[in-house]
């Protein structure tokens, strides 16, 4: 069996579900999607994604993550299902949960991957990329069940449904002491959407070729325009730009945009570690030798700021257009 | 209040360069350092300290040369540096670390009321070692903490950064946090603490000393293992436009764009 771990039916669980339909048809598993979560859906919808069956445990209380309850209902529902493989997102729910139930089932974990596969004895294949993104490594889990890891959200295509497949839909009971908890949430803010790089399907990046933190606001409309978020490189992030939220790179958040925006970022290796595998990269850089373009798909020679600004007023008049 | 740090030693990954034919990092010559983000997680630790006493160890587990950065934390402040090194400890992955770290812990009946590590170490990039610890000593865990509230007797509020937000959470002691950056600018050694450091004993332990089975550590305690490495240079072929051709390059950008700004149909 071929376990997918969310905490909500939403994107990341269909793309993995697409995966492990495409991993399980080689051996013979099957597929299930468990799932913690907050909210009641038609979760036999799960098949028409690739689903087998669904086990889902719901409450209102397990809308957000919280280890507690999460690691002792997935420790439970694990121990009894005995899947072979359990795959999640690497967000930062899976990469949370995902650490702590290996511990407990005493098994291997590999982090965030980018590509997996399964050979004829069912060991899973797990690829990651290791220091700076040049090298990847492929690793397995031989003689430890469940093998585990997580996925880098954006890796697989999402499936196309098919409407006239069902999950047998398996409900998991939430029982009152699941929910004790030594962590107790008071509060939550809602980020703006422009500091949601991980999600965001552009990313405007900027750098210190910027010139001025003023020019940070050109970056901030052009990502209100193309309803993406703005990135940055660490000096930008030290320099108090922008916060930490929007740090692309090794000391900040590794990302895989549609359509990556360099401007002014002369492309250190710690930053392109963060965005190599965006699907296609844009550098803008007025020194024409940075090395940003060796990682990207399309180049201007030119200044950031007023290449932005140029970008996003053409943009502008194609949107009022639109209206 | 007593809080432990753990921490580990990478190579000093902001300072590499890329070796121009091959794409890949040049490791030769690189110094080793303390985890940034452990360094991170390092200041808060001595920032509690100094707001509500107790002491600040320091814990890793690594090769004797892991020496250098513990003298480091020591210089900056910590109480007590404890090294975890054997050879029977060498090729663990995340689990045997953590096995070997919570193991340390428990062996050596440390007393702590928090736990902190840095969210991830800039060279696995992982981030496992530390939910995997806090479950293994069954303590409640909180990751990706961006920002530190308040810290009393047996509770602390912080903030924890996700993909769509920012959660307050009260969490009980004892517990485990893994730091961001943000939680702390780390401070800069002095000379004093430097030469109070090196007058300061590391504490050194072997598998034997604590116990351990070298069956159930390092690479024969490993549950995963790497079966290859290859390189994967992202090789693109940038078309580069300057001078004239820009307002080219513009319109080629525009055409990209276009779809993401008609998206909703606002």
């Amino acid at each position: 069996m071929i376990m997918v771990l969310n905490n909500a039916f939403d994107k990341n669980s269909l793309e993995l579900l697409g995966k492990a339909r495409e991993l399980a048809s080689k051996v013979g598993y099957k597929v299930v999607l468990f799932l913690i979560t907050g909210k009641e859906e038609n979760f036999e919808r799960a098949g028409g994604y690739g689903a087998d069956e669904a086990v889902v445990a719901v409450h209102p209380r397990l809308k957000r993550f919280s280890l507690d309850p999460f690691l002792k209902i997935s420790e439970r529902v694990v121990r009894r299902y005995n899947p072979s493989i359990i795959i999640s997102p690497a967000t930062t729910f899976g990469r949370t949960l995902l650490p702590a139930l290996a511990a407990k089932l005493k098994t291997g974990l590999t982090a965030d991957c980018t590509g997996l596969d399964i050979d004829d004895e069912g060991n899973l294949l797990q690829t990651r990329p290791a220091i700076g993104g040049n090298v990847m490594a492929t690793i397995k889990t031989p003689n430890h069940r469940p093998q585990m890891a997580t996925v880098r959200p954006k890796t697989f295509p999402i499936p196309n449904y098919d409407d006239s497949k069902k999950a047998k839909v398996i409900m998991e009971e939430v029982k009152d002491e699941d929910l004790e908890d030594r962590c107790f949430l008071l509060d939550f803010k809602e980020k703006e959407l422009e500091a949601n790089i991980q999600e965001a399907d552009v990313i405007v990046s900027v750098g210190k070729g910027l010139r001025r933190k003023e020019n940070v606001e050109i970056a901030r409309k052009l990502a209100r325009l193309v309803r993406g978020a703005v990135g940055a490189t660490r000096a930008v992030v030290d320099a108090k730009w922008l916060s930490q939220d929007h740090q692309v790179g090794l000391s900040g958040k590794v990302v895989k945009p549609k359509v990556y925006i360099a401007a002014g970022i002369s492309g250190a290796v710690q930053h392109i570690a963060g965005m190599q595998t965006s699907e296609f990269v844009i550098a803008i850089n007025k020194d024409k030798y940075a090395p940003i373009f060796k990682v990207a798909d399309l180049g201007l020679v030119a200044d950031a700021a007023s290449t932005l600004e140029e970008i996003a007023r053409r943009l502008e008049s194609i949107e009022e257009a639109g209206n | 209040m007593n809080v432990i740090v753990l921490v580990k030693q990478v190579p000093d990954t902001e300072n590499v360069k890329l070796d121009p034919e091959t794409g890949i990092m040049i490791r030769e010559g690189i110094d080793v350092v303390m985890n940034p983000f452990d360094s991170h997680g390092l200041e808060l630790a001595l920032r509690i300290k100094e707001s509500r006493g107790g002491k600040v160890t320091v814990i890793s587990m690594g090769p004797p040369n892991t020496e250098e950065v513990l003298r480091e934390a020591l210089a900056l402040g910590a109480d007590e540096a404890i090294l975890l090194t054997d050879r029977i400890f060498a090729g663990s992955d995340t689990w045997a670390t953590s096995f070997v770290l919570s193991e340390a812990i428990r062996r050596l009946s440390l007393d702590f009321d928090l736990i902190i590590c840095g969210e991830k170490a800039t060279d696995g990039e992982t981030g496992q070692v530390g939910p995997e610890v806090g479950a293994l000593l069954d303590l409640p865990v909180i990751t990706y903490v961006s920002n530190v509230i308040d810290v009393s007797d047996g509770e602390m509020i912080l903030e924890r950064s996700v993909e769509d937000g920012v959660e307050r959470w009260k969490v009980k002691l004892p517990a485990l946090i893994s730091v961001m950056r943000s939680v702390a600018e780390p401070r800069l050694p002095t000379l004093a603490g430097k030469k109070k450091a090196l007058k300061m004993e590391i504490k050194v332990f072997s598998g034997k000393d604590l116990g351990f089975d070298p069956k159930e550590v390092g690479l024969s305690g490993s549950p995963t293992r790497v079966v290859s490495v290859f390189n994967t240079k992202v090789s693109r072929e940038c078309v580069l436009y300057e001078g004239k051709e820009l307002e080219e390059g513009l319109k080629k950008i525009i055409e990209i764009l276009k779809p993401f700004v008609e998206g909703d149909g606002r």
